[in-house]
């Protein structure tokens, strides 16, 4: 909401000399946040002036300049800047003729921007000044050449000050107002609470009309809501009054056109323009009909009939629902669509002389619901989804209906129709205490009621508290706690004092929380840098490395994107590109976030929606909660590029398939489980024969992600392999013993033994592992693998896996011969179980 | 050749020539020679030594000692010098062996969390210092959670559902979680009261990407549900984070707002008495008295207890206080961005 200053201290006593900054900061105080200031910024020496003559100029690049005289100051007078009265202007625009009035900024004026003007040389002249336009007034967006006073019916003294002339002094400030306060989309509600914030005196404009208190208008109404919303009739005023011969041509005066231009409203024509006007200062939306095109002669307010048609004002043709509330004529026929816009068919046009303005209070939801279904925003929407004060119909028509006989020549109707059906505010109990037990800050009962009786309530004083009735305009105070705000945002904030709260004593951080991170920890520590990607993923990127049904966004950001991600390696591999991009070639990334995980043929959510301000039943409610998709946090590394970069003495280490084989071991160190990668399955998007899934060590094995090389070629813009690791880290840590199966040192001599194992080549090493350890038995302390030998010697097809034993008793120094025979039946089992034999 | 007699001149003249050998030895395979020459089988102390089984009786043991303390000076001084040149040699070897620590490759990377997470965690455990505990909930979530439950009416105009991105079927009530809000109703729910809570999290707008807005950022939920609390307590717990983020000095400011599950509602703003601009007001987060109507949807009774709730960005955290220009660094991934901050919080 754009406030101009003097407009809001026509009704608010401004100190003098007000700047915007202090205006923002008083009502920063009492909760409208400060958003812009508007206008203001234009200062010096800017008169009317008349060109005397001009000389086009072609130019060498194509314009044609002109090289103007004009009479800046009366005969014999000096001008405003104490130059010559008639100066010789160079302008490029080519709009205007000689004799006509125009703005002058002399040298030393400061336009907006801020653009200083000064007498300087420019095509072949001394430029002794500047011909304006509306745009470099800051009076208009548009591009319409040099401002020409006679068609904006102005026809001044030459060398009168042009500031003061068109307004160009004032300027607005605009504020953010929050939803529940739309009272203040409006100079009456702003100034208000102005008033409250800083003490000074608020006359209502309201109280400064005499409405009658009739119901005998000409322009009869019939209101009939025969399917009101949520139990709300949707129309609860309605109130019309009529002007009849009106001058159409009639100007629109350039304190009320400075105004709208400031509050960011156009100016279109007097009688158009005065309906904004009153709506601004009141916040009261008015419609004008043109009343030669009411059919009828009546007006009346319902539903519409399914797809029933109606061309609103911006010229487009509308399917109507049977929830949006439309203004019919007296022949029943839809003119427009209540609250949000008008029709076109009784539109006021260029030759009407009768006006009928209608004041109306819609219910909220109807006009909120049809202003979101037709995509129809409008000044008018915007107030009465927030609230109208439903007492101020009679003044807001009052209002216009004087403008329009004062400015417009008309003359009015003596009578109004007025239907009135509006609920006044219930009471509320404010308790002695509720302000202290809510806030902790003490505001004394005469502090209370100033406060509310300066927002508008009626306070009365009882035993128990203040029984307060909230004023028309704030439907929005329906409990204590309301009262409560109002009370200390009139206050002050800062009443409020500061006492640290004493928890009882929390438990910490849960277990899952500290292994998750000692998870990113350990991942960063280990060379992996952090990165927080975007979860939102094409249907390819999808299918490239996570298959499966996904849960989609209707409404992405990018409709290319539109499925939440089932996995983290699109995000990282898009991170990796864009690094490669920037010649960051060799990285290690890594996120831990959620994926989304919907069970194909489940269904997710509720049909039912339950109200606000109750718990809902608890069948509802734990489906309410429970029926969504699994979202577990995954965490996933990819590496790319060289693993360690070329140093003094070492070549480069390009990413393989260990790169990820050895995330998976870091990633399970981190949390204290012990992971493998088993080769069987083949994850989407890896490399079919140096991939695999990774699964925690136990029976039975439980597959918790996977890990591998990407598919060679297949990362886009990456060339080299790439190493990656997805882990569903909740899977992991459920997995996770809780504490340590501790074994005693032994302080024993150890043994140490090679053992060299021919086996196939598709023998997994860690199946031979596991076979020698279990055949090793307890003497056997650690098993390293240390070669995997293909080639000579050894028959087609075949490797040998040789492992570095460590044997240790608890009790003794083992023989060579224990260590041996311990050695021998590990080989055994090995045998067995893979056919596996010594190599001589 | 004849042997020199037994004498002391003899046993003193063997002694220093021994002795000068000795010296003039200057790696150890000299004095290995010099050692065998003058302290071996045919060395001249060793034929004097000979020479004692040739004296009477009565000479013998003065001679005895006469030589056996020549042989012990002459071993002490090879002794001596095997120390200096071994040690000379080791010093030798090692100074071969000399490199320039500076040219070192490396070994191992070290990465980064994202600083995000950083700020995350000391929020997180300032929390935890006073007691509270961290909570977490669904990023697709509920509709009702998200609003209703929140005392935001389908038809409020804070509903705002354009700048929420709904989950298809339209029909189920699922959005992507515009608030770590919902998390306030979950747990209370889930735990009851007294409830103290932070709700750290990913949240979702439709907000288009520019330099102060990402559609997809983190949120701390905080909430405090017990008997007693007041918006006082509110504007402590706020005040104790700010100094523990930004240092003692720090100091808050709370303005009036609106939120439909905060009544009172306020906007707080936090001293930063270092930041790099000069010290400043800057807007932190929305905070407030939780609603009666939240407390109701979690079917607890506003009469009995009552709380505060804030939200603050996490985002918007790490932007002012490191003074970072644009916030699409964060989303980014460059590894030249989370590298700065490393793995730890100063």
């Amino acid at each position: 909401m754009r406030i101009p200053v003097g407009w809001l201290a026509e009704y608010a006593d401004l100190p003098a000399g007000t700047t915007p900054e202090a205006l923002h900061a008083a009502l920063v105080r009492v909760g409208f946040e400060e958003e812009t200031v508007h206008g203001g910024d234009l200062s010096g020496p800017v008169v009317v002036g008349e060109v005397l003559e001009f000389t086009p100029e072609p130019q060498k690049n194509g314009k044609t300049i002109r090289w103007c005289s004009v009479r800046v100051a009366p005969e014999g007078e000096r001008a405003a800047d104490g130059g010559e009265a008639v100066r010789g202007i160079v302008c490029g625009a080519g709009n205007f003729l000689v004799g006509d009035k125009v703005v002058v900024t002399l040298p030393g004026t400061v336009l907006p921007g801020p653009f200083p003007i000064a007498a300087r040389r420019t095509y072949g002249h001394v430029s002794d000044g500047m011909i304006a336009s509306s745009r470099e007034l800051g009076l208009s967006d548009e591009h319409d050449g040099i401002l020409r006073l006679t068609e904006i019916g102005l026809d001044p003294e030459v060398g009168t000050d042009a500031i003061a002339l068109l307004g160009l002094d004032d300027a607005a400030v605009e504020i953010n107002v929050t939803p529940d306060r739309g009272y203040a989309l409006s100079i009456r509600g702003v100034a208000r609470e102005y008033g409250a914030s800083t003490g000074a005196a608020f006359r209502d404009p309201a109280l400064a009309v005499s409405p009658p208190d009739t119901d005998d208008g000409a322009v009869r109404v019939a209101v009939d809501d025969g399917a009101p919303i949520r139990g709300r009739a949707g129309c609860s005023v309605f109130v019309t009054r009529v002007v009849r011969g009106i001058d159409p041509a009639a100007p629109v005066p350039r304190w009320m056109s400075s105004r709208l231009r400031l509050a960011g409203v156009r100016s279109i024509s007097l009688a158009v323009d005065v309906t904004n006007y009153v709506m601004l200062e009141l916040g009261q939306p008015l419609h004008g009909y043109d009343l030669a095109r009411i059919g009828g002669g009546a007006l009346g307010v319902r539903r519409a009939k399914p797809g029933e048609p109606l061309v609103t004002l911006d010229g487009q043709r509308r399917a109507l629902d049977a929830e949006d509330l439309v203004i019919t004529d007296g022949t029943g026929a839809a003119i427009g669509l209540a609250g949000v816009m008008g029709g076109e068919a009784t539109e006021i046009g260029a030759s009407t002389t009768d006006v009928v303005i209608e004041a109306a209070n819609f219910d909220p939801v109807s006009i909120g619901r049809t202003a979101r279904r037709h995509k129809l925003p409008s000044e008018a929407s915007r107030r009465f989804e927030r609230g109208v004060d439903p007492a101020v119909a009679r003044a807001a028509a009052q209002r216009a209906v004087d403008l329009l006989v004062e400015l417009g020549g008309g003359t009015a109707d003596p009578g109004q129709t007025w239907f009135d059906a509006a609920e006044r505010p219930a009471a509320v109990l404010l308790p002695t205490d509720a302000v202290l037990r809510r806030t902790g800050a003490r505001a004394t009962d005469a502090e209370a009621v100033a406060a509310l009786e300066a927002i508008g309530c009626t306070v009365e004083s009882g035993e128990d508290g203040l029984l307060v009735v909230p004023p028309t305009w704030r439907r929005d105070l329906l409990e204590p706690v309301d009262l409560v705000e109002e009370v200390v945002r009139i206050v002050g904030y800062d009443r409020i004092p500061s006492v640290l709260p004493v928890a009882p004593p929390g438990r910490g951080l849960t277990r899952e929380q500290r292994l998750r991170r000692s998870l990113g920890t350990v991942l960063a520590a280990t060379g992996g840098s952090e990165v927080q990607s975007y979860p939102l993923v094409s249907a390819e990127q999808q299918a490239a490395y996570a298959p499966g049904p996904s849960m989609r966004v209707a409404n992405p950001l990018d409709a290319t994107a539109p499925l939440l991600r089932r996995s983290l390696l699109p995000g990282l591999l898009d991170a990796v590109r864009r690094n490669r991009a920037r010649g960051l070639v060799d990285v290690a990334l890594f996120e831990l976030g959620s994926v989304f995980l919907p069970v194909e043929g489940a269904s997710y959510g509720t049909a039912e929606l339950p109200p606000v301000g109750a718990r809902p039943a608890p069948e509802l409610l734990t489906r309410i909660t429970d029926d969504l998709p699994p979202q577990p946090v995954h965490v996933a590394v990819v590496v790319a590029g060289d693993r360690l970069p070329k140093g003094p003495g070492h070549a480069a280490e390009p990413v393989d398939w260990r790169d990820a084989v050895d995330a998976v071991r870091r990633i399970g160190a981190a949390v204290g489980v012990e992971l493998r990668v088993r080769q069987e399955a083949v994850p989407a998007g890896f490399h079919p024969t140096r991939s695999g899934e990774v699964v925690t060590v136990g029976t039975p094995e439980q597959v918790v992600g996977v890990a591998g090389e990407l598919l060679p070629g297949s990362v886009a813009d990456v060339p080299g392999r790439v190493a990656a690791v997805e882990v569903d880290v909740d899977a992991l840590l459920a997995a996770a013993p809780r504490g340590v199966e501790f074994a005693p040192i032994s302080t024993m001599p150890a043994a140490t033994q090679d053992v060299s194992l021919v086996v196939a080549e598709t023998v997994p090493a860690d199946g031979v592992r596991d076979a020698v350890v279990s055949g090793a038995g307890a003497l056997l302390e650690a098993i390293d693998l240390v070669d995997d030998y293909r080639g000579a010697g050894l028959p087609d097809g075949a490797k040998s896996l040789t492992f570095a034993l460590r044997f240790r008793a608890p009790d003794r120094t083992l023989t060579a011969a224990e260590a041996t025979a311990a050695k021998h039946a590990g080989v055994e089992v090995a045998a067995e179980r893979w056919g596996a034999r010594l190599r001589e | 050749m004849s042997d020199a007699l037994l004498t002391e001149e003899s046993v003193s003249a063997a002694v220093e020539a021994a002795l000068a050998a000795v010296d003039a030895a200057t790696d150890t395979a000299a004095l290995k020679a010099a050692r065998i020459a003058h302290t071996g089988e045919s060395s001249a102390l060793a034929r004097l030594n000979a020479r004692l089984r040739d004296l009477p009786p009565a000479e013998k043991p003065a001679a005895g000692k006469l030589v056996g303390q020549a042989r012990g000076r002459v071993n002490a001084a090879v002794a001596a010098r095997e120390a200096v040149l071994a040690e000379a040699e080791r010093a030798a070897l090692l100074e071969a062996e000399r490199v320039d620590l500076t040219a070192a490759p490396v070994r191992a990377r070290i990465g980064a969390r994202h600083p995000l997470t950083l700020v995350r965690e000391t929020v997180e455990d300032a929390f935890i210092a006073m007691g509270w505990e961290v909570a977490s909930g669904p990023e697709l979530e509920h509709e009702w959670f998200n609003f209703d439950a929140l005392n935001i009416d389908p038809d409020h105009p804070a509903r705002s559902p354009q700048d929420t991105l709904f989950v298809e079927p339209l029909g189920a009530h699922l959005v992507m979680r515009t608030q770590t809000s919902p998390v306030q109703v979950r747990s209370l729910i889930e735990r009851g009261a007294p409830l103290y809570v932070l709700a750290p999290g990913r949240v979702y707008r439709t907000d288009e990407i520019d330099a102060t807005h990402l559609p997809v950022f983190n949120q701390f939920e905080g909430l405090a549900i017990d008997r007693g609390l007041t918006m006082a307590h509110l504007r402590g717990t706020l005040e104790h984070l700010a100094r523990r983020m930004f240092g003692e000095a720090a100091r808050i400011r709370l303005r009036p707002n609106f939120f439909p599950f905060t009544e009172p509602s306020a906007e707080m703003d936090v001293w930063q008495p270092n930041a790099k601009g000069g010290a400043r007001w800057i807007e932190w987060g929305g905070c407030g008295m939780v609603h009666p109507n939240v407390l109701r949807a979690a079917g607890l009774d506003p009469e009995e207890f009552q709380g505060f709730a804030f939200g603050l960005g996490i985002e918007r955290t790490l932007q002012f206080a490191e003074d970072l220009n644009d916030m699409r660094d964060m989303i980014e991934g460059d590894v030249r961005f989370a590298g700065q901050w490393g793995l730890v919080t100063r």
